[in-house]
């Protein structure tokens, strides 16, 4: 792998991305702030407080994190698939002196860039309605990069073996959504039987609300184990949409 | 002298299908080279390995005195590649097309401008420039295409089934535009169901069926063993009618 030839890739995403933006970037971000309107406003009417917090300002920070888990399963399952499987933009890619390394290395640090930016974007927003208590939230922006990379490899591991794209349902409904449910953005995984906190500690998404939240309320180091987390599971899950693409693209 | 191509037992497997069966062949420089051979005859397949986009299940196949295993990046930096499928980005222009295409060679933006603009000239699609892909015509698209596989100046020019399903008119701009590609030098490797396009521009062909090459002779010795006609050699030695 070539870091340079990987970054065509990135840069041939990003050229696309700055063309379509607008009606993408609108959709992104109306979606968690209907769940902090609903939830934040509608359900905190009755739940009140959550660890001595307001409700709105609890799950504000887990917003953050699953916007970034979103942009990423987004990007790396339909957008890839799109580009690998319909538009054959691989096939053309691979002709270049760009090879299959370096064109999924490409893939994975976009869809990690893309959950970067939308992270970044949610907390701005959710900054500007004064949900956020410390300014130390600006240090989640670069571990959202290792978690996006995490949601990213995820993703096209599962790209690599659909049979087709109507299986990301499968991703989706069996993977992604219990993660979103239940990895703490709405209320303290520690309420549930301890069988859940425990598969909970083996997502991803779970950590990274620790972070945001920590983060938030400006105490970081109780989540410096969330974040080692992130960074070594990133590392850890590398290798394998690498082997499993390589098969899938050169069949 | 150094082969521009050479193939030696060739042989590829796709998991339990063997597509193409133990050939050897050379191309020279600035040869045009073509595969005929019913479809699935393992044209497009022995095409993908010269071009390192398929691994070599056994044999030797070097391009530019390279090793494809070895050297896929250089080797693709010197090859221009016109695919069987249209592959080009619809969510980009044409000239956008373009220019994304020259960044995976890392050519500067500065060349690369100028270049593109050349070879919109050459393709003429100059006043296509800001159109959307979707909105080209068959011929148009397959120009584009030609510009594209053209944007790094390569020393081998791969094209598969470059005239498919084109009018009369779009497959003598293609044509031409080959005759050009030759006369400058550049090696021509094609695959085609057209007779006429192989006796036109090929200066030897392979006949392929089943993975393997029946035999590679020049248009105009395999007319004069054959009634001067090269669709009677090409049913003859592939043994069942021309495939469609």
């Amino acid at each position: 792998m070539q870091l340079k030839r990987a970054f065509r890739v990135w840069q041939r995403n990003f050229t696309v991305y700055t063309k379509l933006y607008k009606s993408s970037l609108a959709l992104n971000f109306v979606e968690p702030v209907l769940y902090l309107a609903a939830l934040g406003l509608g359900l905190g009417t009755f739940v009140k407080e959550i660890k001595g917090v307001p409700y709105i300002n609890f799950i504000a920070p887990g917003i953050i994190a699953s916007s970034a888990m979103f942009a990423a399963a987004y990007e790396c399952t339909y957008g890839t698939y799109v580009r690998m499987f319909y538009q054959k933009t691989f096939d053309a890619i691979l002709a270049t002196p760009v090879n299959v390394d370096d064109l999924i290395a490409g893939e994975l640090i976009w869809g990690a860039s893309k959950s970067m930016l939308y992270g970044t974007i949610i907390m701005a927003v959710i900054s500007a309605f004064g949900l956020v208590s410390s300014p130390l939230i600006i240090v989640v922006i670069p571990i959202l990069f290792f978690s996006g990379l995490i949601f990213a490899e995820i993703s096209m591991i599962f790209v690599a073996i659909v049979p087709g794209i109507d299986s990301f349902n499968y991703f989706y409904t069996l993977l992604m959504t219990p993660m979103f449910l239940f990895s703490g953005i709405f209320f303290p995984i520690e309420t549930l039987p301890p069988l859940v906190s425990k598969i909970a500690f083996f997502t991803p998404l779970y950590h990274l609300v620790n972070v945001c939240r920590s983060a938030s309320f400006g105490h970081l180091q109780s989540s410096l184990w969330d974040i080692a987390w992130l960074v070594f599971v990133a590392m850890l899950l590398a290798p394998y949409p690498f082997r499993l693409m390589q098969k899938r693209i050169l069949q | 002298m150094m082969l521009t191509v050479s193939a030696q037992n060739l042989t590829k497997d796709y998991n339990s299908l063997r597509a193409v069966d133990n050939i050897s062949f050379g191309i020279s420089s600035a040869e045009c080279f073509g595969f005929l051979g019913p479809n699935g005859a393992g044209k497009t397949t022995v095409m993908r390995m010269i071009y390192c986009f398929l691994p070599v299940t056994s044999g030797a196949l070097k391009v530019l005195g390279l090793n494809v295993a070895d050297y896929p990046s250089e080797i693709k930096s010197k090859t221009g590649v016109m695919p069987q499928e249209n592959n080009l980005d619809p969510d980009l222009s044409v000239f956008e097309n373009l220019v994304v295409y020259a960044r995976y060679f890392d050519i500067p933006k500065k060349i690369s401008t100028d270049r593109v603009w050349e070879l919109l000239d050459f393709v003429e699609l100059r006043e296509k420039a800001k159109v959307n892909i979707k909105d080209l015509s068959g011929g148009m698209r397959q120009r584009l295409l030609l510009a594209r596989s053209l944007i790094n100046n390569p020393e081998i020019l791969i094209l598969d089934e470059p005239t498919t399903g084109l009018d009369p008119h779009s497959r003598h701009a293609v044509w031409e535009k080959m005759d050009y590609l030759k006369s400058q030098g550049t090696t021509l490797i094609l695959t085609t169901h057209y007779m006429e396009e192989a006796e036109k521009l090929c200066d030897r062909v392979a006949i392929m069926d089943s993975g393997k090459i029946v035999v590679i002779d020049s248009p105009a010795n395999l007319m004069a063993r054959h009634d001067g006609n090269l669709e009677a050699a090409y049913l003859k030695l592939t043994g069942r009618p021309l495939a469609t």
